[in-house]
C-alpha cells in the first residue's frame, strides 16, 4: 500500500510546483514520473483484492443456504409438513434395527414435530418486544429531549455496554439471579391479578423461574439497546426548525412529539423494532440457559419451553448418536426454518430502515 | 410547563405565554408523558447495573489470581487455557475479518460501479449480519468440522466467527470512506494522482479511525459469542495448540456457559470468573473505540486547519504540508511553498 516507488511526489520531496511555475523549473526538481507498470499492478491488485473480498458475504450467504438445504433434504422428505405442525420430537429407538420410509433410513419410531419450538421462538420474541419496546422508546425520548449532553454520553455508554455484554453473561444472570428472584417475589404477585381478559394470562402455577416469561424478559434486555440507540439517533435527526415551529404554536412537549417527531421517526422505529425482533428470534445461548429447555409448548406464561435456536444447541450433541443421521438432519431442517424466519424479518426491516433513515450510522449493536 | 424546558433556552416571554395557553389537562398529560419516558430510562439502566454488579459480586468473593496460571481441569483449576484461546481467536478474527471486511468495504465504497450488482453485494452483507449466530455455528459444524473433516479446530472457529463479523467491518469501512471529504480526493487528483492512487495514499489513510472502530466492534462481538463456537472450536482442558485443524480450542464463553451448574463449587466459581473477564474485555474494547472516536474528532475535517489526516504524519509519509494546505481553505502557504521551490 505504501509502495514509495509509485509516489508521484518523489520520496517526500517538495510539492509539485503550481502550473504557472512548471516551465521554469524544468527538470531540476521535477518529481520522477511514476512507473506505469508498477502503478497499474497496484491498481489491479487493489481492484481484484477488494472485489474478491466483497463477494465473500454473498458467497457465505448462498453457501449457508445450500448447505442447510442439502443437509436437511432427507429430513424434509421424511418429516413432510408434519414437521411444522407436529408436537413430538423423538429420535426413535436406537436399539431396534433402522427402518426405511420414503427411501429414508431412520430409527424406528422417529418423529420430528417442531411446532413447540416455532411457537416458543415466536412467543419469547413477542414478549421481548412487548416489554422491550416501551422501555427503549421512552428511554430514547428522555435521552434526546431532557438529558444534558454529558449525561446522554454516559447513558450512551450504558447502551453500548448492554449491547456488548455477552449473551452468555446475561443468560447466567437470568438463570442464577433474575429467574429465582422473579419466581420468588414477582410472579406470585402477578398470579393474583384479577381474572379478566388479558390480565388472566398471568394466572397459574409460577414454576421455578425458568420458562417463557423469564426468557422474554432476558431477551428484552438484549433488544433494548438496538431499539433505543436507533430511536435516539433518529430523534436527533429531526430538524430543529420544525420542532420549534410546533412549540411556537403553544404545544406541550408531548404534543410536539406526537405531531412532529413521531411522524418523522415512525418508519425508522418500526424498522428498528423488527431488527430487534430478528435478534430475539435467533438468540440462542441466553434462552438455552433460562427457558428450561423442555421440548413442549409452555403450559402457561411461566411454563418451561424452548426455542429453535436453543434446541439446536442443546440437542446437537445427542443427535450425533443417531446412526442414520436423521436427528442431525432434522436439526438442519429446524435451522432452515429459523433462517427463513430471520431472513424475512431482517430483509423487511432493512427495507423499512433504509427508506426512512438513509445514511444514518449503524445503530449500536445490531445483531450483537 | 415543558414548552420552555430545555428546548429554547433563554427564550424570554415564552414560558408565561405558554403556561397561560395550556389547560391543566394537557399539562397533566405532558407531565405523565415525561414521567413515563423517565421510567423507561431507569428500566434501561437497571439491567446494565444489575448484571455488572451481579457478576462482580459473585466473582469477587471466590476470586483467585491462580485462574491466570492454571488450566481448566473439570473439577477446579483455573482459566488460563481459555484466556489464551480467546486471545488466539481474537487475533485470528482480527486478521481474517479485518482483511475481508475492509476489502469488502473498500470495494462497496470506492471500486464498485453503482448498480444492481453492487446493491446485491451490499444487501447480502447486511442480510448476513442478521442471521442468528447458531445457524453460523451449525453450518460450520456440518460443512467444516464434519464435511471437510477439519474436526473441532481453530480454523473452523475462525472461519465461522469471521464470517459472522465481516458485515460489521465492511459496513463501518464503507461509512468511514464515505465521510472522507471530497476536497481530499480533489486535492489528490489535482496533483495528478490516479483515482486508485488517491484512494491508497489519501482516502484510505484518513478513514483508518472509522475502520478501526468497526474492527473493534467486531472483536467485541467475537469475545462474547458462544453459539457459533460450541460445535466448531470444541473445548479442551489444554492450551490451544499450533495446529489449525484437528485440535480443539478452549475459550472463555464456554466456561461461563457450562460450568455454572457443575457439582464442584470450584468449577461453579470459575463460571462467574470467566463472566467477569468477558465483561472486562468487552468494556475495554468499547472504551478503546470511544477513545478512537474522540481522538478523531480532534482532527475532524470540519475544523479548519485540522483534517482527519494529521498534518505531521502526512508530511512524514511524503505528502507534504504544502500539498495538504489548499484543503485547509487557505491557499496562501501552498503558493509560497511553490515559489520557494522554484
Amino acid at each position: 500500500m505504501s509502495d514509495e516507488s509509485v509516489d508521484p511526489l518523489g520520496q517526500g520531496g517538495p510539492p509539485p510546483p503550481p502550473p504557472a511555475a512548471a516551465g521554469a523549473v524544468r527538470g531540476a526538481r521535477r518529481p520522477r514520473p511514476p512507473r506505469p507498470y508498477a502503478r497499474r499492478l497496484a491498481e489491479r491488485a487493489l481492484r481484484a483484492g477488494s472485489t474478491v473480498t466483497a463477494i465473500v458475504p454473498l458467497g457465505a450467504l448462498v453457501a449457508m443456504i445450500v448447505v442447510l438445504l442439502v443437509e436437511a433434504l432427507p429430513a424434509i422428505r421424511y418429516n413432510g409438513w408434519h414437521f411444522l405442525t407436529g408436537s413430538t420430537w423423538s429420535q426413535g429407538s436406537y436399539y431396534s434395527p433402522p427402518v426405511r420410509t420414503n427411501g429414508i433410513l431412520h430409527p424406528a419410531g422417529a418423529t420430528y414435530g417442531a411446532w413447540p419450538l416455532i411457537l416458543g421462538t415466536i412467543e419469547t420474541s413477542a414478549i421481548a418486544i412487548a416489554i422491550g419496546f416501551p422501555i427503549a422508546f421512552g428511554a430514547a425520548i428522555f435521552i434526546v429531549e431532557k438529558l444534558p449532553k454529558r449525561l446522554a454520553g454516559v447513558v450512551g455508554l450504558c447502551l453500548e455496554l448492554l449491547a456488548g455484554i455477552p449473551s452468555v453473561v446475561i443468560g447466567l444472570w437470568g438463570v442464577l439471579t433474575l429467574g429465582p428472584l422473579l419466581a420468588r417475589d414477582v410472579y406470585p404477585l402477578l398470579a393474583h391479578l384479577p381474572n379478566v381478559p388479558v390480565l388472566n394470562i398471568f394466572r397459574g402455577y409460577v414454576g421455578s423461574g425458568e420458562g417463557l416469561l423469564t426468557s422474554g424478559i432476558v431477551l428484552a434486555a438484549m433488544i433494548i439497546p438496538i431499539i433505543a440507540a436507533t430511536t435516539r439517533d433518529l430523534l436527533r435527526q429531526v430538524p430543529e426548525a420544525t420542532r420549534e415551529g410546533a412549540e411556537a404554536l403553544g404545544m406541550t412537549g408531548a404534543e410536539v412529539f406526537r405531531t412532529v417527531q413521531l411522524r418523522w421517526i415512525r418508519t425508522g422505529v418500526i424498522g428498528a423494532v423488527i431488527l430487534g425482533l430478528g435478534r430475539a428470534l435467533g438468540e440462542t445461548i441466553a434462552v438455552a440457559l433460562v427457558s428450561g429447555s423442555v421440548i413442549s409448548a409452555a403450559t402457561n406464561i411461566y411454563g418451561t419451553m424452548t426455542t429453535i435456536a436453543a434446541t439446536i444447541v442443546s440437542l446437537l450433541d445427542s443427535a450425533q448418536g443417531d446412526p442414520t443421521g436423521l436427528a442431525t438432519r432434522s436439526l438442519s431442517e429446524a435451522a432452515l426454518v429459523l433462517l427463513g424466519m430471520t431472513l424475512i424479518v431482517n430483509i423487511g426491516a432493512r427495507m423499512l430502515v433504509r427508506r426512512s433513515a438513509r445514511g444514518a450510522a449503524l445503530p449500536v449493536g445490531v445483531g450483537f | 410547563m415543558a414548552v420552555s424546558t430545555g428546548t429554547i433556552p433563554g427564550a424570554p416571554a415564552a414560558p408565561s405565554l405558554g403556561r397561560a395557553g395550556v389547560s391543566s389537562r394537557r399539562r397533566a398529560f405532558d407531565l405523565w408523558w415525561w414521567v413515563l419516558s423517565a421510567i423507561g430510562l431507569v428500566l434501561l439502566i437497571v439491567p446494565v447495573v444489575w448484571v455488572l454488579a451481579g457478576v462482580v459480586a459473585n466473582a469477587v468473593p471466590n476470586w483467585s489470581w491462580s485462574i491466570f496460571t492454571e488450566t481448566t481441569t473439570g473439577i477446579g483449576g483455573g482459566l488460563a487455557n481459555t484466556i489464551v484461546g480467546t486471545f488466539v481467536l481474537l487475533v485470528g478474527v482480527g486478521i481474517l475479518a479485518g482483511v475481508v471486511g475492509i476489502g469488502a468495504g473498500v470495494f462497496l465504497a470506492e471500486v464498485a460501479p453503482p448498480g444492481r450488482l453492487t446493491g446485491l453485494l451490499r444487501g447480502a452483507s447486511e442480510v448476513l449480519s442478521g442471521i442468528p449466530s447458531i445457524v453460523f455455528g451449525y453450518v460450520g459444524y456440518v460443512a467444516l468440522v464434519v464435511g471437510l473433516h477439519w474436526g473441532f479446530s481453530l480454523l473452523a472457529a475462525l472461519v465461522v466467527l469471521s464470517l459472522l463479523v465481516v458485515p460489521y467491518v465492511a459496513k463501518s469501512t464503507e461509512l468511514a470512506l464515505g465521510q472522507v471529504p471530497l476536497a481530499y480526493r480533489e486535492g489528490g487528483e489535482a496533483l495528478g494522482m490516479s483515482k486508485t492512487h488517491v484512494l491508497r495514499r489519501v482516502v484510505l489513510r484518513s478513514a483508518i479511525p472509522g475502520m478501526a472502530t468497526g474492527l473493534i466492534f467486531a472483536l467485541a462481538i467475537s469475545v462474547g459469542e458462544t453459539a457459533p463456537l460450541l460445535y466448531t472450536a470444541g473445548f479442551s482442558n489444554d492450551y490451544p495448540s499450533d495446529h489449525l485443524v484437528h485440535a480443539a480450542v478452549p475459550y472463555l464463553t464456554y466456561a461461563t456457559f457450562t460450568f455454572w451448574n457443575q457439582p464442584s463449587t470450584a468449577v461453579k466459581a470459575l463460571s462467574y470468573d470467566s463472566a467477569l473477564l468477558l465483561v472486562f474485555l468487552v468494556l475495554v474494547l468499547i472504551l478503546a473505540s470511544r477513545l478512537i472516536v474522540r481522538l478523531t474528532q480532534r482532527y475532524s475535517p470540519n475544523r479548519v486547519g485540522g483534517g482527519a489526516l494529521p498534518r505531521r504524519r502526512a508530511t512524514r509519509r511524503g505528502l507534504t504540508a504544502g500539498a495538504l494546505a489548499p484543503l485547509d481553505a487557505s491557499a496562501a502557504p501552498a503558493e509560497r511553498d511553490g515559489t520557494s521551490a522554484a
